[in-house]
């Protein structure tokens, strides 16, 4: 029974990877399951300088899921490379690092610091909605994209992938835009503008008034990106959304999604990883899958 | 002990106060918890989806058993007060750092709560009081805030050492704060412990500074993991902490127990 699946020329053990920002650099969800077991760790993303994050409160419950406004709080490139990265390599896992920046320039910076880095791929988030500047900028227009992904790739030294936002009006063609810029990959979706009011006190709930929808409230809407994007590029999808099972992660494939990335269930359940892992794995036997590229994109009209 | 999330026996709950519950859970997680650690407690609800933070008023390591006593502030906890003797409930712990019990070693402490932040200062007052002659405090008093002369957990305290009381609507003890009780009562001491709500501890941290004591606040905020992972939780630090390097220490991990001059609350 095969598991592994490539990426741009990247294999992974298995397809199981973890949504940037819901598991830290791995080590606080180390101490639940073994790292050695995932496919991947995405870390939380990195930008060129530490950035203080918002206000709190950043994070509130919601009908199956949660908002967050984190802001992409993170010590800089100095720290992780120094702390962060190193705790990784010790692992036979591969490493994703996520990317965020306010500016082209502050993409690069990152880009060119992990140039010589033991670092398996780069996921650019241009599709944060809970910072003010950059980010999102760059993931709602088309030709934005395009630029920055073509300014990224002529500086990454590791396979690219560009991270989409769902709060577009089309996201396949914000899929097209990154393929035809040269992104070795797409993941999707980052979470759904939302907002939450406290009644009695007639307050938003988040200091930022908007947060991010993740969990499985969002899954079917992920599941239709991955599907409508999957039918238009040819580059792979790492599809994310309020994956919880095996069955979830199976759902995203048949969709479309060579990898698949477990998030706001790792906040719900530390060991949701491994469970996803052994969930696939069942799956497989059951349906006598031999090979779990078998079943990538095989749901279509 | 390495956290971990279980499924834990309920050994038996009651009421002690309008809204305020004592439940009593069989779980491996009491195996190492401190006081001042907390758990998160799941509901039963699949469409809720976090765990709640809850702190820890009791651990009883031969047992396994661990005692939370909450209060009833929304959907969350009012399906928890709902739970009976033979139930299962998932919890997730221990979590967080416990209150620096060795700053305590010759000192006058003065444990300080106020409303529903008084039960996590329970097991502390037991742990204190059962130290080593070297590590002990050299005496402990302690000061509690309730609403009203609902005073649950009160007579628990005085099995440890004298208890000073001030309500809101002056129905017992002193009429007001526990800042206003140390005043009436000339209570004097080294270093408070304390959990409350944040204008209190805004209020502790000031008095401390002015009275050239040390004060250590458990702090609270919304949380998403309780581990760390997802910087939901942070506080303002005044130093660069060596997690995040930004000023903002984690509630859930670095805390939630801090040196009151370390954070800007």
């Amino acid at each position: 029974m095969n598991t592994k699946i490539n990426i741009a020329g990247v294999e992974f053990k298995n397809p199981v990877m973890v949504a940037s920002g819901t598991f830290g650099s791995g080590q606080e969800y180390g101490e639940f399951v073994d790292l050695n077991k995932l496919g991947a760790v995405v870390t939380k993303g990195v930008a060129d300088k530490p950035w203080p994050g918002n206000p709190v409160p950043r994070v509130a419950e919601t009908a199956s899921g949660m908002l967050n406004a984190i802001g992409l709080q993170n010590p800089g490139i100095d720290v992780f490379i120094e702390r962060d990265l190193p705790f990784l390599q010790k692992y036979d896992t591969r490493i994703i690092v996520n990317v965020c920046g306010h500016s082209e320039e502050e993409y690069l910076n990152v880009v060119d610091r992990l140039s010589d880095q033991k670092v398996d791929m780069l996921e650019i988030n241009v599709s944060c909605p809970n910072v003010k500047e950059g980010g999102i900028a760059f993931g709602t227009r088309p030709d934005a994209l395009y630029h920055i992904t073509s300014e990224i790739k002529k500086h990454a030294k590791q396979p690219v992938i560009m991270k989409l936002s769902p709060n577009v009006t089309d996201i396949v063609e914000m899929a097209r835009a990154a393929e035809s810029a040269g992104a070795d990959a797409i993941s999707l979706i980052n979470t759904i503008t939302g907002m939450k009011i406290d009644i009695n006190k007639r307050k938003f709930v988040l200091a930022n008034k908007t947060g991010g929808l993740s969990g499985p409230a969002i899954k079917p809407v992920a599941v239709r990106m991955v599907y409508s994007c999957a039918q238009a590029v040819k580059i792979p999808i790492i599809g994310m959304g309020g994956i919880a099972t095996g069955e979830d992660a199976i759902e995203f494939m048949l969709a479309g999604a060579t990898g698949v990335a477990v998030g706001m269930m790792n906040f719900h359940d530390p060991y949701s990883t491994q469970k996803v892992v052994d969930g696939i794995n069942k799956y497989m036997q059951e349906q006598k899958v031999d090979d779990i590229n078998e079943i990538i994109g095989a749901v279509h009209e | 002990m390495a956290k971990l999330k279980e499924s834990a026996t309920v050994i038996s709950q009651r009421i002690l106060a309008d809204g305020i519950y004592d439940l009593r859970l069989e779980t491996k997680i009491a195996g190492d918890a401190v006081p001042g650690q907390f758990v998160g407690v799941y509901t039963d609800d699949k469409s809720s989806l976090l765990p709640r933070p809850i702190s820890i008023c009791g651990v009883d390591k031969e047992k396994n058993e661990l005692r939370l006593v909450y209060r009833v502030v929304g959907k969350g906890t009012d399906l928890f007060s709902k739970l009976s003797e033979g139930d299962h409930v998932d919890v997730l712990g221990p979590l967080g750092n416990g209150y620096p019990m060795e700053e305590a070693a010759g000192k006058s402490v003065i444990l300080m709560g106020g409303g529903i932040g008084v039960p996590p200062l329970l097991e502390l007052a037991k742990r204190l009081s059962k130290l080593s002659d070297d590590k002990r405090p050299k005496d402990i008093k302690i000061v509690m805030g309730y609403r009203n002369d609902q005073t649950f957990l009160a007579d628990e305290f005085r099995k440890y050492a004298e208890l000073y009381i001030a309500t809101d609507d002056g129905s017992l003890g002193t009429h007001g704060t526990v800042i206003d009780a140390l005043n009436e009562q000339s209570i004097e001491g080294d270093v408070i412990y304390t959990c409350g709500p944040m204008p209190m501890l805004r209020g502790i941290k000031k008095y401390a500074a002015e009275h050239n004591m040390k004060a250590y606040l458990s702090l609270e905020e919304r949380m998403a993991c309780g581990v760390g992972a997802c910087l939901g939780c942070v506080v303002a630090t005044k130093e660069k902490d060596a997690h995040s390097h930004v000023n903002n220490a984690r509630i859930c991990t670095d805390g939630p127990v801090f040196d009151a001059e370390d954070v800007d609350i």
